[in-house]
């Protein structure tokens, strides 16, 4: 039986292949294996929670995916009451929304794009409910990112759905970084992959942290980012609202449901890990509680209905931090679950609010409207708060202000390294390091000190660069898969990172980039235009190219599709916990690497097509 | 060039905006219009090619849309011919037809609105519509909510920008981000629209107007509900006094403020930054896609003739049968077209039942305010001002039922915090069985719980001084018989009377729709008829009404009684309000029986109803087929509860027994006429005035939303956002969308309505002459028109200002079951005559 817990994951997924496979003309098909497949999830999933209570938690560790002397990568299941609340939430309202979409998206165009895309976010839903270990959930992290992209992208051929799937993809990103770091130092914590159920041993926890305070707190740190940043809660809240551009059923299950959820998912599952660090439970608890408040602020004035619901689903959630911060957890856990099916619900019947509210204007309208006496200060402050609260407090203007606007900044004081003999230089250059390295060959020793960081920042200078161009996809391309090579070469002259790690990690990047370079050149045969200045849409008139081409975005930017994941965890694993800026150059690298891909895919093949 | 061209005026400019910008009203009072009404005082072909090169509309299919439609029959190739021919000559004729069929032609893709925005790209690198987009919509939809934020605007008495101004002014928060902005906001002498200009565009003046119209067509859904606003302020129960200038210049504002913010202090008008090729002013239109326009023009028209050939053919081809003079009961109906096929199943399941069809309002005009209303509901057609008011009094029924789920308590931090926790987990339960077995129940809108039984109005006014606001309560004896006397009239039915007569009003029940109003009657402002119904009834069967009206030689027997009812479209259910007439036993045991028949006939139209949604089956048993559309009505799921008037063509005003052996789909509005009654046809101009406008706004609104979804529809519904509970949007940061979603005109045929009348050509000519609405319509060609001469037989269409002989060329074929033509049918279904 424990040997079967995978097939919740396995099912959805065995539904996504299925589902891929189908002609997109045969809707019948699509709607009924989506439904077969969430059917036989909800089934299942009240026999494996029998079974875990008659059994008690369940800790698994499947497959090693990789195996040295000093580290291991290897997949890990876990079931305990966390893993069933979320597991039943989840599967009910999958279900229950398929059923729905069935019919609603009737004869829309992209009814089998948004069938996989669900079933795409569902398999990353279990992974990350079912992980033991960050490195499993990180798995399913990623996959959650990738599917609500594509969903709030859903209507591809319209400006802002893509504009805000790319804002909500980027602050994503910043979560993502948050969990890689969480995992980098783990490793250094524990020297392994630490288990959720090791974690849940109080005195193994708390003998590692005695030792290592800086480290813990850290830790921590890290996953309390990733968890804010998923969560809509401060400063990242107003992603939420921006992302209600999909079908309103796919709007319902992520943003009113599941996937905000699972910051609050990600503080349970660690809560015995940071449960004695004071100083984080109160950062936790203030941040949700500030959240609550400045976001239930929003919600009130907001005027419009998904608007609305998403503010008030973020303050909601901010209470339920308050309450894991307070060791609350079945508390959080029931507050969930009530928060997850109400606003699924209220999304899913938003259009009925109309004739409601109309009515019940109409009968409790009072023209007179009593306006109390107020003096002229407290009259000052309200209209400053409403203001405020119309400004959404400035978090998105603050967003734009402290992340894109520098980003976009030095990406453009950076045009020079466009110039082909600069780039050709720095080919040289790569290529004497690469080859000095490889023949063992050493530098004067305080240069060599210094060539990781050196390296590293030729990575991070690449990838912005690439973020800021807006002429030549090759370029933008080139650049991406460039500025992978630095960093690899930065963590070889690090520490002792072998030719075979370097082939783990490169090699997916290599073939990744391969793949989209023949996917550009293909563009580029059929006389498409190929620079980045508008979105091009290609993806109406070039569906297998757009498919492979979105494969070796998600290869190139490090997602669970190739050894290039591993390569990821790797790199960091061969960064010394005390290497501050090398750390910060290669996780931004990261984040902006991402980005900047799905900027490259969108430009290209979203938007409207216009024919030539 | 005139110089005058160079010159700004603001009002007219501002004028012209107004005329062009959608006019759609909130959507509580949704009502169709010609999308492109600025243009009706032209022909409506070069009304298209004029409105497609000024704002870039699509204003028909594109050229190889219709190729396709000939190769599938849906465009008859001897028609196209005989369009080819009369466009462009005889002698011209295979040169233009090998245009026609086979030219690559393009769509042209230039248009005049939107030239001059781009340079501010080109000037700053900057995109300004990104940066003050969303700040302008969430301040305006803040302004005009009627409901849905818990914290509302702090004020709207100043007026839009005089209230931002107030709020402005007493806030420690500004709405902009820099300083100049808000200091010219604040200042003493108000900011005016050319100052502001001069600023961000320069002194060069000409480019004001093109500059304008860039601005308010990016976002022409807010802009449009701004200039509607301004016209029709009742349009809101919650007023927000409102001008398009305001609008105008807090937009001018944010785009200093944002230029300011954005490149520094010191940046030049747009003008003076770079240089600005010299345009032509908006509304020059060239000549140059002439041809484009004319093979388009030669393509609808072969398009619409295809149709409408084969209803003219059937109409000539029909034979009158002798019906039995006696009637076993008469109902009337509205003209709407869903009651066509409604009206056609009734007459075959009781061959000796009469129907009539007249706009829905039954010809009597009320406002109506309901038990604990805080306003009026217009219960007649917009353009009407009724001075009558009717109020529902002592009424025993459930009004308003509270639905937790969508009130603003559950946004609230400690409410919601309460309400999450407790009954947040009965929301699961409730989609469970509205998933699985939907009802009535939910926040449904249905046209039964319009009215009831048990309600009662003042229908009648005995004092003349008893009034509520300005309006009198009820109508006096000499009223009713003045407005029964005009609806008998109108329709021709003046003798004959049935021991029972239906007066059917119409609605619609639909669920998570914001276009609700848009499915109930058009001729009752978007309202269900029942009430009108109820109150015609009242008077007809007044016995002082009918004294008096037997005086005026219209003599209804004492025996008839009227009785009001009401078809639910969607549903397809009938509801009479019998228990309000005091039935006589014989009529009783009628009444009974004619239940029957309308029930059974509503199953049948039901099944009708199922060939056009493809998720049904159809060769099931028609009350088991009644039950699924029944479902449908109240699905969450469903986006499409019904179809509206897609597909509508048709308007025929004529006797009944004309087209009652036709069948005609579900295309045509019927309007009952009779002209032996009006020989000199002055009852035609009442019939013609009230229903061309409707229906012919109707008509044109599908059809724009068809041929361009995209600008001048919705786009599909199912990522909709309720602003404000005024309009629709796409997300939280979108333009409002006017028009018709997708899901409403996916089956519409995008023609123009066809008007058949039937009575001389001379008087029906003399009719159109005697109104200039009614002029327009007709000769600029926006409904097309044709009259069945009753003294020849012969058909007439209208052409270039007078009546020209037409002979259809077209075969029409017969059906003999209509159950196995409709389970055999295809997408491709012609008028046919029923055997």
């Amino acid at each position: 039986m424990i040997n079967l817990i995978p097939l919740l994951i396995i099912i959805p997924l065995l539904g996504l292949i299925i589902g891929l496979l189908v002609s997109s003309s045969s809707e019948k098909y699509i709607g009924w294996v989506a439904l077969i497949i969430t059917t036989t999830h909800i089934i299942l999933t009240p026999i494996f929670i029998v079974y875990w209570l008659l059994i008690g938690n369940i800790n698994i560790k499947e497959i090693v995916l990789y195996h040295s002397n000093d580290y291991e990568f290897f997949i890990d299941f876990y079931f305990d009451h966390v893993t069933a609340v979320y597991l039943f939430t989840g599967s009910l309202l999958t279900f229950m929304v398929t059923v729905y979409s069935k019919y609603y998206l009737h004869s829309e165009k992209g009814y089998k794009r948004f069938f996989n895309s669900m079933l795409l976010f569902f398999t990353g839903y279990n992974i990350v409910v079912l992980s033991g270990n960050f490195e499993t959930m990180f798995i399913g992290w990623e996959i959650l990112g990738i599917s609500s992209f594509l969903l709030i992208a859903f209507y591809r051929d319209r400006y802002l759905p893509i504009k805000n799937a790319m804002k909500v993809f980027s602050v994503y990103r910043i979560g993502d970084v948050g969990l890689i770091l969480t995992m980098w130092l783990s490793h250094h914590l524990w020297h392994e992959n630490v288990t959720f159920a090791k974690l849940k041993n109080l005195d193994i926890v708390i003998e590692h942290l005695e030792t290592h305070t800086i480290l813990g707190i850290s830790i921590s740190l890290f996953i309390v980012l990733a968890a804010v940043v998923k969560s809509a809660q401060l400063p990242f809240s107003s992603w939420l609202a921006r992302a209600m551009e999909g079908p309103s059923p796919s709007s319902a299950i992520f943003y009113g449901s599941l996937s905000v959820h699972m910051g609050a998912f990600l503080l349970i599952r660690t809560f015995p890990f940071w449960e004695n660090q004071i100083s984080v439970r109160i950062l936790v608890g203030s941040i949700g509680l500030m959240t609550a408040f400045v976001t239930n602020y929003i919600a009130r004035v907001q005027p419009s209905i998904k608007g609305q619901i998403a503010y008030s689903s973020a303050s909601q959630i901010g209470l339920i931090f308050l309450e894991i911060a307070l060791g609350l957890e079945y508390f959080a856990l029931f507050h969930f679950m009530g928060n997850a099916f109400l606003r699924t619900y209220q999304l899913l019947i938003s259009p009925s609010s109309v004739a409601y509210l109309i009515k019940e204007q109409f009968y409790t309208y009072n023209e007179e409207k009593i306006e109390k006496e107020k003096s002229a200060f407290m009259k000052k402050i309200g209209y400053s708060f409403y203001v405020l609260s119309i400004k959404e407090w400035y978090l998105d203007y603050f967003m734009y202000r402290f992340l894109w606007k520098p980003l976009k900044w030095i990406g453009k004081k950076l045009k020079f390294i466009g110039n082909p003999y600069i780039l050709l230089l720095l080919l040289v250059v790569y290529i004497i390091s690469r080859v000095l390295l490889h023949n063992k060959i050493s530098f004067v020793p305080i240069i060599e000190a210094q060539l990781p960081l050196i390296f590293s920042i030729f990575g991070f200078v690449f990838v912005l660069r690439s973020f800021s161009e807006r002429y030549n996809a090759f370029l933008a391309w080139g650049l991406i898969i460039m500025s992978h090579l630095w960093i690899d070469l930065s963590v070889s002259f690090n520490q002792y990172f072998t030719f075979e790690h370097t082939l783990i990690y490169l090699s997916g990047i290599l073939i990744s980039g391969f793949i989209g370079f023949i996917c550009l050149f293909n563009l580029s045969r059929k006389k498409e235009n190929l620079d980045l200045a508008h979105f091009y849409g290609y993806a109406e008139n070039h569906k297998v190219t757009n498919f492979f081409f979105l494969v070796a975005c998600l290869g190139v930017s490090g997602f669970p599709i190739t050894t290039a994941f591993l390569g990821k965890d790797l790199v960091f694993t061969h960064i010394q916990e005390t290497q501050f800026l090398l750390t910060f150059l290669t996780s931004v690298s990261f984040v902006v690497d991402g980005i900047a891909t799905i900027k490259i895919y969108s430009r290209l093949f979203l938007g409207e097509y216009k024919r030539q | 060039m005139s110089s005058s061209k160079f010159t700004f005026d603001e009002e007219e400019v501002l004028h012209e905006l107004k005329h062009h910008l959608p006019a759609q009203m909130p959507l509580k009072d949704f009502v169709h219009h010609n999308t492109l009404h600025s243009f009706q005082n032209k022909n409506f072909y070069n009304a298209l090619h004029e409105a497609s090169e000024i704002f870039g509309y699509n204003t028909t299919l594109f050229v190889e849309d219709y190729r396709e439609m000939l190769k599938n029959n849906h465009i008859e190739e001897k028609i196209l011919d005989k369009m080819i021919i009369s466009e462009k000559g005889k002698e011209n004729f295979t040169f233009w037809k090998d245009k026609v069929l086979s030219y690559p032609y393009k769509k042209p893709q230039d248009k005049k609105v939107g030239r001059l925005r781009p340079f501010w790209k080109d000037a700053y690198e900057i995109d300004i519509n990104a940066g003050i987009r969303p700040s302008l919509f969430r301040i305006l939809n803040a302004y005009f909510d009627q409901g849905i934020s818990i914290w509302q605007f702090p004020t709207a008495k100043y007026g839009l920008l005089g209230s931002i101004r107030e709020v402005e002014k007493n806030s420690f928060i500004s709405f902009f981000k820099t300083n100049r902005v808000r200091k010219m906001l604040l200042a003493e002498k108000q900011p005016q629209i050319i100052e502001l200009l001069k600023i961000l565009v320069g002194n060069d003046t000409s480019l004001y107007k093109q500059y304008l119209y860039d601005q308010q067509f990016m976002h022409p859904g807010w802009s449009g509900m701004v200039a509607t606003l301004e016209e029709n302020p009742h349009g809101l129960l919650d007023k927000k006094p409102t001008k398009l200038k305001d609008l105008i210049i807090l937009e001018l504002l944010l785009e200093i403020d944002a230029l300011e913010n954005e490149v520094g202090k010191n940046w030049l008008p747009l003008a003076e930054k770079i240089k600005i090729p010299a345009m032509s002013d908006i509304h020059d239109i060239s000549q140059e896609n002439k041809e484009y326009y004319d093979v388009i023009k030669i393509w609808q028209n072969a398009f619409e003739w295809t149709y409408y050939d084969g209803v003219l053919a059937g109409l000539q081809s029909h034979k009158e049968k002798e019906k039995r003079k006696e009637k076993s009961f008469q109902a009337m109906f509205c003209i709407d077209d869903r009651e066509c096929s409604m009206r056609r199943y009734l007459e075959a399941t009781d061959e000796n039942c009469e129907t009539f069809g007249l706009p829905g309002f039954f010809g009597v005009p009320f406002w109506y305010k309901p038990l604990g209303g805080k306003s009026y509901i217009k219960l007649c057609p917009v353009p009407l001002n009724p001075k009558n008011l009717i109020c529902e009094i002592d009424d025993h029924r459930e009004v308003r039922k509270k639905d937790m789920y969508l009130s603003q308590h559950t946004h609230r931090l400690f409410r919601g915090w309460l309400i999450v926790n407790t009954i947040g987990f009965l929301s699961i339960i409730r989609l469970f069985l509205n998933l699985f077995r939907p009802t009535l129940k939910l926040a449904t809108v249905s046209s039964l719980k319009h009215t009831s039984q048990i309600s009662h109005y003042t229908i009648e006014n005995k004092n003349v001084d008893d009034k509520e606001n300005g309006y009198q309560i009820g109508f006096t004896i000499d009223e009713m018989v003045v407005l029964v006397e005009n609806v008998l009239r109108n329709i021709g039915f003046i003798d004959n009377y049935a021991p029972l007569v239906y007066v059917v009003g119409h609605g619609a029940t639909s669920v998570n729709n914001p276009h609700y109003a848009a499915y109930d009657c058009g001729a009752c402002s978007g309202r269900p008829g029942s009430i009108n119904a109820r109150v015609l009834c009242y008077m007809a069967n007044h016995p002082e009404v009918r004294k008096r009206l037997s005086v005026k030689n219209i003599i209804i027997p004492s025996t008839t009684q009227f009785v009001p009812a009401i078809h639910d479209t969607t549903r397809d259910e009938f509801e009479f309000y019998d228990d309000v007439v005091e039935m006589s036993e014989e009529n009783k045991i009628l009444h009974r029986k004619n239940k029957h028949t309308f029930h059974q006939a509503s199953d049948k139209n039901s099944k009708e109803r199922a060939c056009y949604f493809d998720t049904m089956d159809i060769k099931q048993k028609d009350k088991k087929i009644h039950q699924q559309i029944k479902r449908r009505s109240v699905s969450l799921f469903e986006p499409r509860p019904e179809l509206n008037h897609a597909d509508n063509a048709l308007c025929i005003v004529a006797r009944r027994q004309l087209s009652a052996d036709l069948f005609l789909n579900r295309r045509s509005f019927l309007n009952s006429y009779d002209h032996t009654t009006d020989p000199d046809g002055t009852y035609l101009f009442n019939v013609l005035s009230a229903a061309i406008p409707v229906i012919g706004g109707i008509n044109l609104e599908y059809y724009f939303s068809k041929v361009d979804n995209h600008k001048l529809g919705v786009g599909t519904k199912l990522p909709l956002n309720v602003m404000g509970l005024i309009g629709v949007a796409n997300g939280i940061d979108g333009d409002l969308k006017p028009g018709l979603p997708s899901q409403m005109v996916e089956l519409h045929d995008p023609v123009r309505l066809m008007l058949i009348v039937e009575h001389s050509p001379e008087i029906i000519l003399n009719t159109i002459n005697k109104s200039q609405s009614l002029h327009e319509w007709v000769y600029n060609q926006w409904i097309n028109l044709a009259c069945i001469n009753p003294y020849n037989q012969l058909i007439y269409i209208f052409k270039d200002g007078q009546f020209e002989e037409y002979k259809p060329i077209q075969t029409i074929e017969h059906i003999k079951d209509i159950d196995d033509f409709l389970e055999h049918q295809h997408d491709n279904i012609h008028t046919r005559i029923l055997d």
